[in-house]
């Protein structure tokens, strides 16, 4: 399952990751408009980004994070080839992890 | 057939009323540290129900050292593109909560000691309100908010 795209990217000593994940992001308020019931809650709730096993960033989310997420952040400590981690994991247990290296 | 759904369905929704009576009246008690996903305050009603589960405490000191990069107008508040950058030094975690959401905290982001302080996302907004990022650094909470003006809400309805 390739719910994950990221790019790694170095400029200088600090590496900028770029992430977007597929997810539909429920926040269990919205109905369905044929049936008038709830649509459940499903979102993501941790991303764990790691990098030579050191976890570099963790966040937790509520479903107020928009549909299909986008996530970008920068680390220093980074080098051109390394292989850069990045994991997800919903309310309902779903997950799905990609790599990438550094460019 | 349609009605018993119906009746499950209610019976399903007191149930998860009762949690959140519980969250909000102080019976479960708030967790100090958060390394785990905090269920506390992501349902807490109120910025500084979120802030006190998220933190233990929801003493804010404003800082110049945040900023915070989001759109004055957003047209679509399903889809607000929200960064938060710090300068503060040894920063342990920025969040983000949209004040006037029914759950006002959105994110929290633990950062490496080599991570910088900077984090972009996009998140949903009910109507128009302050963004607040909220840093942690050495024990401290240090916050800034930007008002955000919503024309279309993006959370249910």
């Amino acid at each position: 399952m390739a719910s994950i795209k990221m790019r790694a990217n170095i400029d200088g000593d600090v590496t900028t990751i770029k992430a977007l994940i597929s997810h539909p992001m429920e926040t269990g308020l919205m109905k369905d408009s044929k049936t008038g019931e709830k649509i459940p809650a499903h979102f993501i709730q941790e991303v764990v980004c790691e990098h030579k096993g050191n976890t570099v960033l963790t966040a937790n989310w509520g479903p107020a994070i928009s549909k299909n997420p986008y996530l970008s952040f920068r680390f220093t400590g980074g080098a051109a080839g390394d292989t850069v981690k990045l994991s997800w994991v919903d309310n309902k247990g779903e997950k799905d992890s990609a790599e990438t290296t550094i460019k | 057939m349609t009605s018993i759904k119906r009746r499950t369905f209610l019976k399903g929704s007191l149930a998860t009323g009762a949690i959140g009576m519980a969250v909000s009246t102080g019976l479960l008690t708030p967790r100090m540290s958060f390394a785990a996903w905090s269920k506390e305050a992501f349902d807490a009603t109120d910025v500084n129900g979120a802030l006190s589960a998220l933190f233990g405490s929801s003493d804010l000191e404003g800082s110049d050292k945040i900023k915070i990069k989001a759109p004055d107008i957003a047209e679509n508040g399903s889809v607000v593109p929200v960064s938060v950058t710090t300068d503060i030094g040894g920063a342990d975690s920025i969040s983000i909560i949209a004040e006037k959401n029914a759950n006002p905290l959105a994110a929290s982001f633990m950062i490496g000691p080599g991570t910088e302080g900077y984090v972009s996302t996009r998140i949903k907004m009910g109507k128009t309100a302050s963004v607040i990022a909220v840093v942690k650094a050495g024990g401290k909470l240090y916050s800034t908010g930007k008002e955000v003006k919503v024309t279309i809400g993006g959370c249910g309805g």
